[in-house]
């Protein structure tokens, strides 16, 4: 009944294509935004923060990254953890020379390296296709955790061969290392992912994202209406790889603050890539709402008998956890093979007509 | 000069001057080979017959192998644990079919992909629910599989064959000859290679659908009970066996993922490359290359098959 | 529906502060446990895990606590995971939690930066960064009874001895490619200069942990005299296979005391007969505090052992062995506050004090259970003496009496890793020893 769009005119054709042609879902993004930049912050407490808002919007930049590539151009990857590692091992290089430098400015730098990266290793997708590309992506993925390990010039041959992020200071705060607060690391990650997210959807709704749709469509044919497939292939392996080291630069300065290369594994690559299915290919509001079922699920389902005073050892509450998001993924692929996203909008369409949807 | 000498010289002379470790290194690579495309058998079993790339096989083998030794520690005899072994792959088939697949059909490959990921979650959990996290020894002799080793004289040197490795290679020759006969020679293996090509089109000429993947699921789980058994025998069975199944893909991907062929000799060159480059080259890398490597091979020869090596050809159209 | 997610995690985040808060008022000392019952190193994890909460749980059940005041021990499951280690961090720290042993190097190293900021101690036992043994440096973590380096050091130590001589021997050091299989390389490497000595080094990735034959391939290449194994997990049992496959003498073969429990050792049996590896904590239920275990935990249904016959093995005593160090150093904090509820900065003072002499052990009912542990402002962990224990096909037999390290080059070294990690953290907390 609030929910409908009668009475809002369209008079122009910008107003028509608009991302959110719907007053209400204005509304309702300015209030998305309040509660994150406000409220959260103000009422959250440092383990709502630091183990579930920090880590989630993390997860869900980078599965917009992985969706830049898997959802609207249609190359299955499972490099992203290595891509995350890239530019968080970039980051860390930079921020070794250049000290003085903000870190947020590095950060967003960081991911150009990720980006070189992802386009040598997305060179065979020219003559690559379907599930065989992702033998490319990985042999990215283990070449790249080797070189972590191996290329002690990467972590400044530090004993324990992990990478520790210093403490630095931006904007007058402290924004990394153990010192900063909580809510600091949270609004730099929000501004971050905020920023990324409405670039990525602006690229997305232009040129450049149209020809990658058309190449996911159909590549022969995006061919031969005169869409490059060099350039668009490329180009959709550049921005997902940028957005991906950038989301893995933050995962190490703003929340884990040492690292490892197991945190880059390809356990990570197909935990993005289970985000990215179960929330939607090709949706950006899927992307949020997949990371948020897989990172969040298991963190609500561990703290269930402890709320309720269940004495449950720990490791069958992790052994029915498993169990129950493995039946979780199933159930919503039964129930919606396109994942949340799309159940969102058929919420939503129907809302719009509710309550008399004749 | 040096590294050139060492990239092109030393490994191809210390070939020829230790053939007998050389001939032990290619025997431990055609042993690894064996196991590497007994795992990715069992993918190609799965996709050749319903199109999807089973996640959850390596959890399969896992989950096979604990179920024999559990019930083997449970008291019953070696050859009855086999047996209820094998049941418990069965109902794993018939489930996987009721409660997945049936509500699948004809959805993306990438969907059920993802529904055989949510799979082997389920599996992981169950199966350390049941039998616990701790490491079990493969209840090899109890099996009536050889232990032991014979060393031959080669060369001035020494070659150890386990007779374990051997066992394992001649029970792969053997399943692949019983399944490429199961595929091509009989009225259920036709259905199943109908099944592959278009769940729709089988369907519209009578094949049961739900039949066959049943029955295609628990050929898999037998696949993965004899690779279980022959690689727990090899190391021990434990959770951590499932990241081996990851050296299955690029196997697959070089041999093609509908290929049994494929699969068998993708293994073996697999298999047998990165063992030699991991010990003739891997040094001059700082070693454990062998991770990276096996990839490598396969995107070489993807570049010039993009299909894999016995894939079926991509026929594109508009 | 994000804004109903976003609301509905914020009241069960609420739900678990109000939680937090019946929890202290129960007063009882809270002791987390990071345990590992799942993934690739469950096996290893389960016993640690049962031994640690065992102990406590008999204390509670023979004595009411400790100081008249019960222990909590929460446990909250990593599977070996840095990430989920550090959701476990901060889901339980708000609990007055008192100390953190987190049982895995790539755990510790996170949680070592933010110890000093929410003043809670980590107590790395016989893993971890090495160079947190300087206490100047490191004031909030503890690595005691003794770092890898010192291990490697007196490993090498009785190498020298059984050689008459290491100089120009060839010793091999097969590792797991993570944080702690690389922590003793710089230390090796340095006394291979200075012993003359040469070192191969053979790195097992975490997913070739099963998959070891090329590794083994190459050690029958390169012919070691000697092997040194930095393994955990799966991949201890099936390198002990591969040894024996390629004959390799056992006895030349010697594991850290990660690399040396009943459960790497069984699945091999007969063949892994020989094989030698370092231990802290006697093994066996002889000493009376472990059959007060198995009175008042195991036979009373209290503990989760899958077996009476699991208590008393290598790594379940060395859980029994961290929580015993954790409860004196509680004791200690006691006495030297004069407070019963103590917090994260008194259990720092009582780690810091530790005595923890072979009278003490015999009090306790372990005697003879390690080498005693001292500690001091200055050092937080170098020193402790390791001993060596051998298969015997079915058992661990005791071969060496206690080994000390070779301190002086050890605590050189230490220093100077330390004054780098500290280098680049311009507000590092450090304390003055003077």
């Amino acid at each position: 009944m609030i929910y409908r769009e009668a009475g809002q005119f369209k008079t122009s054709y910008r107003q028509d294509s608009a991302i959110f042609p719907i007053l209400q879902d204005r509304i309702a993004i300015i209030f998305y935004l309040f509660v994150a930049f406000i409220v959260i912050p103000l009422f959250g407490s440092d383990f709502f923060l630091n183990s579930m808002m920090i880590p989630f919007l993390i997860f869900a930049l980078a599965a917009i990254g992985l969706n830049v590539l898997t959802g609207y151009t249609g190359q299955i990857s499972l490099g992203t953890g290595a891509f995350m590692g890239v530019g968080a091992y970039s980051c860390y290089k930079l921020t070794t020379f250049f000290p003085e430098t903000n870190i947020v400015l590095l950060i967003l730098l960081s991911g150009f390296f990720a980006a070189g990266i992802g386009m040598i290793f997305g060179l065979p997708s020219l003559r690559i296709k379907g599930f065989y590309l992702v033998v490319t992506t990985l042999a990215a993925q283990f070449f790249l955790e080797w070189a972590f390990i191996r290329v002690g010039w990467l972590y400044n041959y530090n004993d324990s061969g992990a990478i520790e992020v210093p403490q630095r200071e931006a904007f007058g705060l402290i924004v990394t290392g153990p010192a900063a607060t909580p809510s600091v690391r949270y609004l730099m990650v929000l501004s971050i992912v905020v920023l990324v997210t409405w670039v990525v959807s602006n690229l997305i709704h232009g040129r450049i994202g149209r020809s990658w749709m058309m190449i996911r469509d159909m590549d022969i044919a995006a061919e031969l209406i005169g869409v490059r497939p060099l350039h668009a292939k490329l180009s959709a392996f550049a921005v997902s790889s940028y957005v991906a080291g950038v989301a893995g630069a933050m995962m190490v300065f703003f929340w884990l603050g040492a690292a490892e290369v197991e945190s880059f594994d390809v356990n990570h690559s197909f935990l993005i890539l289970f985000m990215v299915i179960i929330g939607g290919l090709g949706s950006l509001v899927g992307s949020f709402l997949g990371a948020a079922f897989i990172w969040m699920l298991p963190i609500v389902i561990r703290a269930v008998p402890r709320v309720l005073g269940l004495d449950i050892n720990a490791a069958t509450v992790e052994h029915l956890n498993f169990m129950i998001l493995g039946a979780l993924i199933i159930f919503f692929l039964i129930i919606e093979p396109h994942g949340l996203a799309r159940l969102w909008s058929v919420v939503k369409q129907k809302l719009r007509v509710w309550p008399f949807p004749y | 000069m040096e590294l050139l000498y060492n990239i092109f010289v030393d490994p191809f002379a210390q070939m020829v001057s230790t053939p007998d470790f050389l001939l032990q290194v290619l025997w431990e690579g055609f042993v690894t080979g064996t196991l590497y495309a007994l795992i990715a058998l069992g993918y190609v079993l799965i996709f050749k017959a319903s199109g999807v790339f089973n996640f959850a096989q390596g959890i399969m083998v896992v989950f096979a192998a604990l179920s024999l030794v559990g019930f083997y520690e449970a008291g019953v005899p070696a050859w009855l644990a086999l047996l209820l072994a094998l049941g418990i792959m069965a109902v794993l088939a018939v489930g996987t079919e009721r409660l997945v697949l049936r509500h699948m059909v004809n959805q993306e490959e990438i969907i059920l992909f993802m529904a055989t990921i949510g799979l082997s979650y389920f599996l992981i959990g169950s199966g350390e629910l049941i039998f616990g996290g701790e490491t079990k020894s493969m209840i090899t002799e109890e099996l009536g599989l050889p232990t032991g080793s014979t060393v031959l004289d080669v060369a001035g040197g020494i070659v150890i064959l386990q007779h374990i490795d051997i066992a394992a290679a001649v029970i792969a020759a053997l399943m692949v000859a019983a399944l490429a006969f199961f595929f091509s020679k009989t009225r259920i293996g036709r259905a199943l290679r109908a099944v592959a090509d278009d769940h729709q089109a089988a369907l519209s000429v009578g094949i049961s659908l739900n039949q066959i993947w049943a029955v295609v699921w628990f050929a898999a789980g037998i696949v993965a009970l004899a690779t279980g058994i022959m690689w727990g025998a090899r190391s021990d069975v434990s959770f951590a066996l499932q990241i081996v199944a990851l050296k299955a893909l690029p196997v697959l991907i070089l041999g093609g993922f509908t290929s049994i062929p494929g699969a068998i000799i993708g293994g073996l060159i697999i298999g047998m490359g990165e063992k030699l480059f991991e010990v003739y080259w891997g040094g001059l890398m700082g070693g454990g290359v062998e991770g990276w490597f096996a990839y490598v091979i396969a995107l070489i020869f993807l570049l010039f098959r993009p299909q894999g090596l016995f894939g079926e050809k991509i026929i594109e159209r508009i | 529906m994000f804004g109903k997610m976003v609301t509905g995690a914020t009241i069960l985040a609420t739900a678990l502060t109000l939680q937090t808060g019946s929890v202290s008022a129960e007063e009882t000392l809270f002791v987390p446990s990071l345990s590992y019952r799942t993934g690739p190193f469950a096996a290893n994890g389960i016993p640690i895990a049962n031994g640690f909460a065992d102990y406590f749980t008999m204390l509670n059940e023979r004595d009411g606590g400790i100081g008249g005041v019960k222990v909590t021990v929460e446990e909250c499951e990593t599977g070996y995971n840095a990430q989920k280690g550090v959701e476990c961090y901060e889901a339980t720290k708000g609990k007055g939690a008192l100390v953190y042993n987190p049982y895995s190097t790539g755990i510790t190293l996170q949680l070592i930066p933010k110890a000093p900021v929410d003043k809670i101690p980590v107590l790395s036992m016989g893993y971890g960064l090495s160079a947190a043994a300087i206490g100047e440096k490191f004031p909030w973590t503890f690595n005691y009874p003794a770092t890898y380096w010192d291990q490697m050091s007196s490993i090498i130590k009785y190498i020298d001895g059984k050689e008459g001589g290491i100089k120009g021997k060839k010793i091999g050091f097969i590792y797991l490619d993570v944080g702690y299989g690389k922590e003793p390389i710089p230390l090796l490497d340095q006394l291979a200069e200075e012993m003359g000595f040469t070192v191969v080094k053979f790195p097992v990735g975490v997913k070739e942990m099963q998959n070891q034959s090329s590794h083994w391939l190459n050690v029958r290449k390169e012919r070691p005299d000697w092997m040194i194994m930095w393994g955990w997990g799966a991949m201890n049992a099936t390198a002990i296979k591969e040894a024996a496959k390629t004959r390799y003498p056992m006895d030349r073969f010697i594991g850290n005391w990660w690399s040396g429990a009943n459960v790497d050792l069984e699945p091999a049996g007969e063949a892994g007969k020989g094989y030698i590896a370092a231990n802290m904590a006697a093994a066996g239920t002889d000493m009376p505090a472990i059959q007060d275990i198995l009175k008042y935990v195991v036979d009373a249904g209290k503990s989760k052992v899958a077996e009476r016959s699991d208590v008393g093995k290598v790594l379940y005593n060395r859980g029994v062995l961290n929580a015993v160090v954790v409860a004196e150093a509680i004791r200690t904090a006691q006495e030297m506050t004069g407070k019963k509820m103590i917090t994260g900065e008194d259990m720092r003072l009582g780690l810091e004090n530790l005595d923890f002499s072979a009278e003490r052990m015999a009090e306790l009912g372990l005697p003879g259970f390690t080498a005693p542990i001292k500690a001091s402002c200055e050092n937080h962990g170098s020193g402790g003496s390791i001993f060596l224990h051998q298969w015997n096909g079915s058992g661990w037999e005791t071969i060496t009496d206690l080994i000390p390290p070779m301190t002086e080059k050890v605590r050189a070294m230490l220093e100077e890793a330390a004054d780098k990690y500290v280098a680049d953290k311009p507000d590092w907390q450090t304390q003055d020893c003077g």
